[in-house]
């Protein structure tokens, strides 16, 4: 079974960017398009990792991985933010919020796929 | 539309044109409630999207620019200056700007560079004191590609993850296998922390670890395993030892007890006694408790490493004065050697029969003496033909690598046993049969990827090729997880080609055995790899004309499995000298399953038949005398010599077995090349020329001369 990765990021070109590389790397994805409607998809759907942008329209990033990591079904899974190098403060309210890692705007595939497979083992 | 990169382009450039469209809505809903925070994200967002994609897809350009607008607008959403209409003004120049580049870059002409840092510079000062804004830093990688130095490093890692670590998503045992990937690696789990069950919180991680590895990586290669967790862990890198700062002689740490030795106040007698009496160091702590078990089990580790590390870094540096002990001997000077040995063998053989029959003591202890030193030098000699097979094995790597590409499989080659020694001459002939059977297994075992995955197995396919030693043969085994044989089309094709017929019963193993049969091949299709249909017999050919035999077995969707049995070395054999009137023969002992009586009663018995019971079961026979035309002094009861060939069991009738022979094999020459049956022969101990028998193809003949008549 291929792991199921949720990207998460209100911008489609960069969705279908992360998308089609993960897909390339041999993962399954779930696209949403925002905090909310991650959160809606991830009720009751079990996933094996979260990739998330930080700024959202309805729910952002930070709100997104505290509802995740208080949810019970994907309490622990790997949670990637995407930010850019000047959100350093964004960082650690990340990782305060419960982020495992974060990936630095703009990235290449490689990177990417790198990440994953260091948080997903 | 063909590639995926032109794909985002398209869809950023879409993407981008309504973040302008919503950008300039939300600007001219903030002229009118500058105050609404909301109003003020929706702008920032926008452009913080827009600088996101631009950079993502190679736009610099406008990732440059939208980000010193962005860091104007961040003040005016953290609430450090306020909106006002200067700013709005700005703000929508710049999305014009923007729209300016995004147009510019589509046609490739050049947008006006002079306008977009007027805007800025003219946001810039609505900043409260000229903030230094940095242009946006080069793209860092979160997995920095260390510089790799030469030299190996030993880090000891003490590794203490926060208790609430998991809750962050971290999985300490991925990092651990990151780390084991980066070199050599022993890990000590310290379990002291874990409370009682009662106390104990099942999310939490109670665990910490200690590492000692030596890699070729750099520390920061190291530090970056452990960038995510940092933060939230106790980390302590220290170097310990490094191949290429620290040098041999300065690191050889003198003992207590060898200073004392050293310098004549200690007896080395005396300091042996007194260590004796003494625990190891390690023990007294444990046993003190002072230090737990754990530590001193992963302080250990770490000695043990360094050691380990030292003493490979002294062989290396003596490996270059090691080559002197080695010595180049062209091969035909180690042929000719090992020729001669065999006639000393002969001589031997010769020298030995001549002092029994002389019934000389003296003699006989001499002769003892000779066959000893004699059996003494043939191993010698024949070991120093011994190469290790590994040689011929990483030449297939490549051939794997290039076939599996070419037919669009995804396939690795594993070895084992690769220090697997074998005479040199059979290494070279065995090149050719490995070729063609590894290609068999990518062209006809390993299924295509999607196959693969639709049976529930890994995409990739494995081929294994391995050797061990099993007497004084060698088994080369080609195993491949794929398909397995199709039991089915090989009974299909072999009857289609008249290799049996449809009433025919075989075993499973029987079917699979036809797949060497001369002419057969299933592949339907004949590809570039293989299926030519002159394959497997060919193989099979090549490895009798070793000494050798060839198997095949295979479960249906698991894969398949060759085994080559391959005789230690072509010169020497062990084998049975046989009698057949004055006659002499032997036969391999390798093969030698029993020696039984056949009398003229059994014979009659049988009806003609060339069958004799042997505990019951019927064993058909060849008699040699009928073979070889030897007509006569039959004796009254023969012996029967059964050999175990391709499975079954099948006897040689002659008159007299005479024993185990030690057999130098001498060609016959070129004259009786065609000659089947015979596939060289021996000088005896009183210089009678035995012939050696090939009970294969002898077999394979009586089975020919049965069919035709019958």
């Amino acid at each position: 079974m291929a792991k199921l990765i949720m990207t998460v990021d209100d911008s489609a070109s960069i969705r279908q960017m992360v998308s089609f590389t993960l897909k390339q790397g041999g993962y399954d994805v779930l696209e949403a398009v925002d905090g909310k409607d991650a959160l809606t998809k991830l009720a009751n759907k079990k996933v094996d990792m979260l990739i998330t942008d930080l700024n959202m329209p309805n729910l952002d990033g930070i709100g997104l991985i505290k509802s995740v990591r208080a949810s019970g079904l994907n309490k622990f899974i790997p949670i990637v933010m995407l930010t850019t190098e000047s959100q350093e403060s964004r960082k650690q309210e990340g990782k305060a919020a419960g982020a495992t890692g974060w990936i630095v705007k703009p990235f290449n595939p490689e990177q990417l796929l790198a990440v994953v497979k260091k948080v997903l083992g | 539309m063909s590639n995926p990169q032109e794909q985002y382009i398209a869809a950023y450039r879409e993407e981008a044109t309504e973040l302008l469209a919503e950008l300039e809505n939300s600007l001219l809903e903030l002229e009118e409630q500058p105050e609404d925070s909301d109003l003020i994200n929706r702008v920032f967002r926008a452009m913080h999207t827009i600088k996101g994609s631009s950079a993502m897809f190679g736009f610099d350009d406008i990732a440059r620019f939208t980000h010193e607008v962005e860091t104007v607008f961040d003040h005016a959403r953290n609430g450090k200056i306020k909106v006002c209409k200067r700013l709005l003004d700005l703000t929508l120049q710049s999305r014009d700007q923007i729209s300016d580049m995004l147009a510019c870059s589509a046609d490739g002409t050049a947008f006006d560079e002079e306008k977009g840092r007027d805007i800025i510079i003219g946001l810039q000062q609505l900043l409260p004191q000229q903030d230094e804004v940095s242009f946006m830093a080069e793209a860092k990688p979160v997995v920095s590609t260390a510089d790799a130095p030469v030299c190996y490093s030993t880090f000891r890692i003490r590794f203490k993850p926060d208790a609430e670590i998991l809750l962050r998503g971290q999985n300490p045992l991925a990092l651990l296998n990151e780390l084991r990937e980066l070199g050599h690696c022993d890990i000590v789990a310290q379990l002291e922390q874990i409370p009682l069950l009662h106390e104990l919180t099942p999310e939490h991680c109670y665990v910490y670890w200690d590492i000692v590895i030596t890699t070729t990586s750099s520390l920061q290669a190291v530090k970056d395993v452990f960038i995510f967790v940092e933060d939230d862990c106790d980390l302590k890198i220290d170097l310990i030892y490094d191949t290429c700062t620290l040098t041999l002689d300065n690191d050889s740490q003198k003992e207590l007890g060898d200073i004392l030795v050293e310098r004549g106040d200690l007896s080395p007698v005396e300091m042996h006694r007194i260590i004796s009496m003494q625990k190891k160091l390690g023990e007294l702590l444990v046993e003190q408790g002072i230090v737990p078990a754990s530590k001193v089990e992963s302080a250990l580790k770490e000695q043990q490493q360094i050691r380990q590390v030292r003493k490979e870094k002294a062989t290396t540096t003596a490996g270059t004065a090691d080559t002197s002990l080695s010595i180049r001997v062209p091969a035909e000077r180690l042929d000719y050697l090992v020729n001669l040995v065999g006639e000393l063998v002969t001589v031997q053989a010769h020298l030995s029969q001549t002092a029994e029959n002389r019934n000389d003591s003296d003699l006989i202890t001499i002769a003892e003496e000779v066959e000893r030193l004699i059996s003494e030098l043939r191993d010698t000699t024949l070991n120093m033909r011994m190469l290790p097979i590994g040689s011929t094995f990483s030449k297939f790597k490549r051939l794997v690598r290039d076939l599996s590409a070419e037919l669009g499989k995804e396939i690795d080659l594993e070895t084992s046993g690769a220090d697997t020694e074998l005479d040199k001459t059979v290494i070279e002939k065995l090149n050719d049969p490995l070729v063609h059977l590894i290609r068999n297994s990518i062209d006809h075992g390993i299924e295509m990827p999607q196959e693969r995955l639709a049976a529930g197995k890994t995409a990739k396919g494995i081929v294994h090729l391995g050797a061990e030693h099993s007497g004084d043969s060698v088994l080369v085994t080609i195993r491949d997880n794929g398909a397995g044989l199709d039991k089915e089309r090989i009974r299909n094709k072999a009857t289609e080609r008249g290799l049996i017929t449809h009433t025919s019963e075989l075993t499973d193993k029987e079917i699979y055995n036809l797949i060497f049969a001369p002419g057969f091949s299933t592949a339907s299709k004949v590809t570039g790899v293989s299926g030519r249909g002159v394959g497997m017999d060919v193989v099979k050919k090549a490895i009798e004309a070793l000494r050798g035999s060839i198997d095949v077995d295979s479960t249906p969707g698991k894969g398949s499995v060759i085994t080559l049995k391959i005789p230690l070395t072509l010169a020497i054999i062990e084998t049975l000298l046989v009698r057949v009137d004055s006659s002499y023969f032997v036969l391999p002992l390798s093969k030698v399953e029993e020696c039984v009586e056949l009398s003229r009663a059994d014979i009659e018995a049988a009806h003609g038949r060339h069958l004799a019971h042997v505990r019951g079961s019927l064993t058909p026979y060849i008699s040699l005398r009928e073979q070889f035309g030897i007509t006569t002094n039959k004796p009254e009861i023969e012996q029967i010599v059964i050999l175990s060939a391709n499975g079954s069991k099948i006897g040689f009738v002659v008159d007299s077995v005479v024993g185990e022979h030690q057999t130098v094999i001498k060609s016959l020459g070129k004259l009786y090349k065609d000659v089947r049956g015979i596939s060289g022969a021996t000088i005896l101990g009183d210089g009678t020329v035995a012939l050696i028998l090939d009970p294969d193809l002898l077999i394979h003949q009586a089975e020919l001369s049965e069919s035709t008549l019958g």
